[in-house]
Parts: C-alpha cells; sequence; structure tokens
C-alpha cells in the first residue's frame, strides 16, 4: 500500500476535493451543533480524519475540503491542517466555504455545484485528475490503486463501488456493469435494487472531462447539482468511458446513530476489520494533550478501547472511552460509546448508549434502562435500544434514561428537574417529547 | 517581561546506568509518553517565554528527535522559538562544555543579541509542573538579584542535592552542594532566575578565570554580596538522574491519582512530541489495574501496578507487575517480569519470567531476552 514516488512536476497530478458540508440528519443530537465529518469516531478521532489520512497514505497532499453546515467544529479540527502534515509550502489543506461573488452570494446547493463553485480554485493546481471524495465515510483505502484502474482503462470517470447485501442496496447508488467494468447502468437509491454494486461516493475524473459537465450543469435550472443524481446518471452512454472500480476492504458509511454505534463498538472486538494499529497505514487527527489512560484498584476493563487523560475506576465493557472520561467508582459502562472529557459518578450502570462530549453525569444514574420501547417523536432516529445523550449535559444524580431515547445538548435535568427519561421518549428544552 | 529561558541539558546522568547508554538523561522517557525535558520546557513556555535554547553535550541524537523544531511547544516561531545549543568548533577554540557555567558562557552571543532583560534557567531533568508567573513576581517584589527555586528537605537527602538555608525573609544566607555536614532545611531545585545583564557579568568575570559550574563558582561565592533570594515550591518535584531506583519510583508516582492530577492539570498542560497513535485496546482476555497505560498499547495480559508507554505489546496470559516498560517493547505469551525497567523495543519471550528483587531489573533497547 506504498504511496507512489512522484516528483515535483507531478505534485498535482491528482487533487482531492472532500465533500464535508452535510449535515447528517440521521444522526440526531449528534450532528444538531457540528457536522457530519466532524462527529467524534473511534475514541480520538473525527470521522473526516480517515479520509485525510487515506489521501496522506496515498501521497496526496493537495486537499480542498468543502464546508457548509455548521463548520466551526470542523474548520477549528483542520486548522491549517497541520496535523496530517499538510501545511505545506506547496498544495496542502484548503478548507472552501461558500462565499459571495460580484453578482450574487450562494450556499452550495448540490455536491456538484459545491466542486462547481471552486472551478477556479482547481483550475490553479491544474491537475490531471479530481477525486472526489465526501467526509461522511470511515474507511482505510489506497486512493492510488483506484488511479492506476482509472489510468488502465482509459477512462473518463471512474466511480468506487463496494458489494453490499441486495437487501441494502436501496440506501445506495447502485451500479450494473459489463465484464470490462464499464457502467451499464447507475440508478440512485433504487427502490428495487438490480445490483449489489454500491457506490461509495468516491469518483474520479478527467478534469478536463468533469469541467465543462460541472459548467453545463450549474446552468441547468432543472438540476438538483447532485453527483450521484444528476452528473453520474449522464456519464451512462456509449460514447464517455465511465468505469466502475470494485473496492474490496473496510468502508462504513455512518449514517444512522445504529450503524454509528455498531461502528464504534466494532473497534472493541478482536482483530476488527478497520485495524487502528497498522504502522503502515496510520490515521492521523488533532488530539489533545492529555496523559495516558490512569486505571485504578477497582478498574475493570475488558474488550474495551480506553484513550489519553481517562480515569477509570469503574467496570468498563465492550465499550470505547474517547479522551479524558472519568468513570468513577461502582459504575459499570458497557456497549456503550462515551465521547471526550465526560464524566461518570458513582454507581451508575450504562448500557448500550452514546454520551455526547463535555456531558456530566451524576452518580447512581441509569442509563439505557428500561423496555424497548419505540422511540414516539424520531422512530427513524433512536432505535434498535440505543440511548443518546447529547454534548454539554448534566444528568442529575439518581437520574434515569431509558431505552431508544435521547437528551438534547446542553439540558440540564436538574435544572428541569426531570428525574426519568422513559423508553422512546425524547427530552428537550420544551421538555419530554 | 521578556524573559529567555536556558534549559541545561548535556548530562549523561552517570547514576541512571544503560538506561542513559543511547541518550542524555533529559531525554530519558517517563510516565507513559513524555521526555524529562517536556516538564520544563512546558512549564517556560506556559509562563509566556518564547525563546529558550536547550545546551545539549552528551549524546544528543534521542533529545533532537524529539524537540524536532519545537513545534510541540509552540516554538517553531518566526521570532525567537528553540535554539540548540550544542558545542563546537571555532576558529580560537574546540572545547566541550566545561561546566554549567561554561556551556552558557560559550553560548553568550544568545544571551548578547536577544532583548529579553531576564534569564531563566532550568534543567532537562526535573519532573514538575509550575506556574512560574509568581516567581518572576516575587523576584521583583523582593528586588532579588536572583531568584532559586527550593524546596524542603523532606524526603529528599541532601547528600544528592544542593541545600541552602535562608533568614527570616527566605534570603538565602548558606548554600551547600551536596555537603552531608550542617545541611540546610531547603534543597536547591537547580532552577534559577536572574538579571540577563547580571548573569552576563558574573559569567564574564568567571569564566575566563577557569571557573566553569554554575553553582559553585559563581553563586555559592556570591551569596554574600547578592541578594540571592529562595522562593519555596510545595508541589511534586522529583530529579530522575539521581538514580535507576529513583527513576523508577518517579513513573510510579503517576499512580498515584495525586500526583498525576497535580503533574497534568487540564489547565496547566505537560507537551510532548505526538504521535497519533490510537487508543489503547484492552482485550477479551486483557485486565488492568492501578496502572498508566498509553496509546496505541494492545493488551491481552494482565497488567498491574505498571507504567506502560506507547506501542507495547502484551500478548495473552503474559503478567506485568510493578514495572516500567517503554514504547515498543512487547510481552510474549505467558511471559512475566516483576519490578523490572524494559527500555525500548524489548522482547521478552513466550514463558520467561523475570522478577527484580532489591533493585529492579533492566533490559536494554532492543534486547530480546
Amino acid at each position: 500500500m506504498a504511496g507512489r514516488l512522484k516528483g515535483d512536476e507531478s505534485m498535482t497530478e491528482i487533487i482531492a476535493m472532500i465533500l464535508a458540508g452535510g449535515q447528517g440528519t440521521r444522526l440526531g443530537e449528534l450532528t444538531e451543533n457540528v457536522v457530519k465529518p466532524a462527529v467524534p469516531f473511534g475514541g480520538k478521532y473525527r470521522i473526516i480524519d480517515f479520509t485525510l489520512s487515506n489521501c496522506i497514505n496515498s501521497s496526496i497532499y493537495t486537499v480542498g475540503v468543502l464546508t457548509q453546515y455548521r463548520p466551526r467544529v470542523l474548520s477549528t479540527h483542520l486548522g491549517v491542517g497541520r496535523d496530517w502534515d499538510m501545511d505545506r509550502k506547496s498544495g496542502g489543506l484548503f478548507v472552501l466555504s461558500p462565499y459571495a461573488a460580484a453578482a450574487e452570494g450562494e450556499w452550495y446547493k448540490g455536491t456538484a455545484h459545491a466542486i462547481a463553485q471552486n472551478i477556479d480554485f482547481i483550475d490553479q493546481f491544474s491537475p490531471k485528475y479530481v477525486l472526489v471524495l465526501s467526509g461522511d465515510h470511515v474507511y482505510s483505502m489506497d486512493y492510488n490503486e483506484m488511479l492506476d484502474f482509472h489510468i488502465s482503462k482509459g477512462a473518463d470517470a471512474t466511480i468506487s463501488c463496494i458489494r453490499v447485501p441486495i437487501s441494502e442496496a436501496y440506501r445506495f447508488g447502485t451500479v450494473i456493469t459489463d465484464n470490462t467494468s464499464k457502467v451499464k447502468e447507475f440508478e440512485e437509491k433504487p427502490k428495487n435494487p438490480r445490483s449489489q454494486l454500491a457506490s461509495m461516493g468516491i469518483y474520479i475524473f478527467n478534469w478536463k472531462f468533469l469541467k465543462p459537465l460541472l459548467i453545463e450543469d450549474s446552468q441547468n435550472e432543472n438540476s438538483t447539482h447532485d453527483f450521484g443524481k444528476d452528473i453520474m446518471p449522464k456519464l451512462v452512454t456509449d460514447d464517455i468511458k465511465f468505469y466502475a472500480y470494485e473496492f474490496e476492504g473496510y468502508w462504513r458509511d455512518v449514517g444512522t446513530i445504529e450503524s454509528f454505534w455498531e461502528a464504534n463498538i466494532d473497534l472493541t472486538r478482536s482483530m476488527p476489520a478497520l485495524n487502528l494499529y497498522d504502522p503502515s497505514w496510520r490515521f492521523y487527527t488533532h488530539s489533545a494533550e492529555m496523559p495516558p489512560a490512569f486505571f485504578g484498584k477497582e478498574a475493570e476493563v475488558v474488550n474495551s478501547l480506553t484513550s489519553e487523560g481517562c480515569i477509570i475506576h469503574g467496570k468498563v465493557e465492550n465499550t470505547v472511552l474517547f479522551q479524558g472520561v472519568t468513570v468513577k467508582k461502582g459504575t459499570i459502562v458497557k456497549n456503550s460509546v462515551i465521547m471526550t472529557n465526560v464524566l461518570i459518578g458513582k454507581n451508575c450502570i450504562i448500557e448500550n448508549s452514546i454520551i455526547g462530549e463535555n456531558s456530566i453525569i451524576g452518580d447512581n444514574c441509569k442509563i439505557g434502562f428500561g423496555d424497548k420501547v419505540k422511540n414516539e417523536k424520531y422512530p427513524n432516529i433512536y432505535s434498535n435500544g440505543i440511548s443518546v445523550v447529547g454534548e454539554g449535559v448534566i444528568v442529575d444524580e439518581g437520574s434515569i434514561v431509558g431505552k431508544n431515547s435521547s437528551i438534547g445538548n446542553f439540558l440540564n435535568t436538574k435544572e428541569m428537574e426531570i428525574k426519568e427519561v422513559p423508553s422512546g421518549k425524547n427530552l428537550r428544552i420544551g421538555g419530554l417529547i | 517581561m521578556k524573559v529567555l529561558g536556558l534549559i541545561l541539558a548535556g548530562e549523561k546522568g552517570q547514576n541512571l546506568g544503560k538506561l542513559t547508554n543511547r541518550r542524555a538523561s533529559a531525554a530519558v522517557p517517563v510516565a507513559g509518553k513524555y521526555r524529562a525535558i517536556d516538564f520544563t520546557l512546558s512549564n517556560m513556555v506556559r509562563a509566556g517565554i518564547k525563546k529558550v535554547g536547550v545546551l545539549t553535550q552528551y549524546n544528543p541524537r534521542s533529545l533532537m528527535d524529539h524537540l524536532g523544531s519545537g513545534r510541540e511547544w509552540d516554538l517553531d516561531r518566526k521570532n525567537g522559538g528553540l535554539y540548540i545549543l550544542q558545542p563546537y568548533v571555532s576558529e580560537t577554540s574546540q572545547l566541550w562544555y566545561r561546566g554549567t557555567a561554561d556551556a552558557i558562557h560559550q553560548n553568550i552571543t544568545v544571551l548578547r543579541r536577544g532583548d529579553e532583560d531576564y534569564v531563566l534557567i532550568g534543567s532537562g531533568d526535573h519532573i514538575y509542573n509550575i506556574d512560574f508567573a509568581p516567581v518572576f513576581k516575587y523576584h521583583l517584589s523582593t528586588s532579588a538579584d536572583i531568584t532559586i527555586l527550593t524546596k524542603s528537605c523532606q524526603g529528599y537527602d541532601p547528600a544528592f542535592y544542593g541545600s541552602v538555608k535562608t533568614d527570616q525573609n527566605e534570603r538565602i544566607i548558606d548554600f551547600k552542594e551536596k555537603e552531608k555536614e550542617d545541611p540546610g532545611d531547603k534543597i536547591n531545585l537547580g532552577v534559577y532566575f536572574m538579571n540577563k545583564k547580571l548573569m552576563m557579568d558574573l559569567l564574564y568575570s568567571t569564566v575566563p578565570n577557569g571557573k566553569y559550574d554554575l553553582v559553585r563558582d559563581i553563586i555559592i561565592p556570591n551569596i554574600g554580596n547578592l541578594r540571592v533570594m529562595s522562593y519555596k515550591f510545595s508541589g511534586y518535584w522529583r530529579n530522575i538522574k539521581k538514580s535507576l531506583s529513583e527513576y523508577k519510583r518517579t513513573n510510579m508516582d503517576m499512580l498515584n491519582p495525586e500526583v498525576l492530577n497535580e503533574l497534568f492539570p487540564p489547565q496547566r498542560k505537560i507537551y510532548t512530541k505526538l504521535k497519533d497513535l490510537a487508543p489503547p485496546k484492552i482485550t477479551s482476555t486483557g485486565s488492568v489495574v492501578n496502572s498508566i497505560v498509553a496509546d496505541g498499547c494492545i493488551v491481552s495480559g494482565k497488567i498491574f501496578n505498571s507504567v506502560i508507554f506507547r506501542n507495547v505489546n502484551v500478548k495473552a496470559g503474559a503478567i506485568v507487575d510493578d514495572s516500567v516498560v517503554m514504547e515498543g517493547s512487547t510481552i510474549e505469551e505467558g511471559a512475566k517480569i516483576v519490578n523490572c525497567i524494559l527500555d525500548k523495543d524489548v522482547t521478552i519471550r513466550t514463558e520467561r519470567a523475570y522478577i527484580g528483587y532489591e533493585e529492579p531489573l533492566f533490559f536494554e533497547k532492543w534486547q530480546v531476552v
């Protein structure tokens, strides 16, 4: 998986454009205040770290990150790209936000529009290829292998696909190819999928081929300016060399609470598919400077990740603890994702939960406790028995939080005088709903 | 107030044996992910010092590798920043540093050129976390010529440390360097704060006369004529280069939550070279009790009362007790170590058992045993 060696002149053979503006509505409270690529993942990372690290590990050093929805946390995280060695004299990391031009100012209307708005940016590097990526996915991929495929096929455009169960295929764009991997049909989120090959939202285009296409699309008023909906289907003709590259490896779209929870918990199992410990394919991040994790005399930790700054006196099982988490005596944490700087008091029982950054759980609390009742208000978001406590929440001591329930960001249950959030209910600023 | 920081980091640390065969004592790994020098360096940077000179001499490779451009301490600056000051060959001389004062004297250009008014001299071997701002204030409010950091001698053997006696105003009236007879009630922590011009005058008047030691030849002879004040520091403080047991004890101190809190409070961080390793993973057969475990570790065995550095692999059935295990080491299946210090990249083979009795057993870098 070694990156290709490049001389100076081919430094900008390829540039990557990362689409990082999506809200990720199905992550509920987790993306209330941050954009999906900035959602914490795997103990010390944020989701976009995987895409950025893949770029660096594939020797792609010129990267544009397109932001739009609530970019504060993301922009702070990225900085000048120093943590990914992208603070460079030539190339490097560029945060590209929507801007106002002389005539009018516009938000990015869709993924294709976002790239079209930055044609000038791409042109200044005059790259041969443009790699379009999404900052929403957790995966480990060498883009060079895809680029080699693209070059060997003499392609105009290449889409990266992964095989998914046919029952899941309706959630993706699906691709049908001929025996040379040329794309014969492309369907965006089909009701009755006919192919297992799902689009990963990763494309390589010859820039000379893509540029006129983007200009044309941005002038088309009937278009939704989306790669999956508008651009890719148009490429399925005999005279455009549009190929599908089949990726075999770890790739997850952690777009729902359930898949987010699952992908995190997967990391605690032995030999997980995503190897965070591979010295030749390291994932880089911007993390806080904290001392190593401390395990107290009564700590019992199995099958878990415990990050720097953690102080553990309780029992932790099948759980991902992010940086700076404190678990006090007598507390049991199971099958949960506990984010940065969360403080969990004494004698709590926490199961199947996600707890957001900087939250404080008082003593004797029970979270993820009760019957599996369907969430009344948001059945599609909080499901499968997972409870979500947002960021900066203060849960009063002795409180009970049920299954499939949620507590909104920055709420203080003590001030709200709420001792119980029953299963299937959500606590928001106005009270239980 | 502009302050120049100087860190004395040239020593081998004779008493640390093989631990300092390949590195200066300031580069000795400590507390799971740090090097000794991180503490003094971070203390200085947090105090607003923007120019720090590190005086190196003995085998500096490891130290230089660690410091790099000073980026982790925000010392990669356009103005000021990190200065590595090492002995050099010149037209007129080719000399090693003959002592602490000589080391500074050979680099007097850094003092002369800078626009700083004061100089703060520390050592790369000291493990402590201090806010220097009150020290600076104390220096001014007591009209001191030199302010020396001291600490009550309780728990420290005066045979190993310099000791001082003070009058009722905390002015130092007697200073003994590592003498058993009639020691003072405070030990010298080896941190000196003074006016830069004064420092230069003192150096010009001593070093050319063959007097090379900062304490013996500059500070002690001037106790009577200069106003040398003692600033009493009451926090946690250790010098790691005193002995191998002391080195181990310093590491073990991290298992005391109070010490851990005092050394690494969230508002007064200690910075070090980041490696971006994944969080440590405890597997289904692993357990960790009363220990600290750094990033990148995979623990399938059992760890008790130990300090585990980054990227350590403790395999199933292995037992690690009362030990310090440095970066990149592997404890194979069924192996057992008790009261040991493993330097970097050591491998303890399957089913082997090593138990240190009175003194900890030490394994050198890259050893496979």
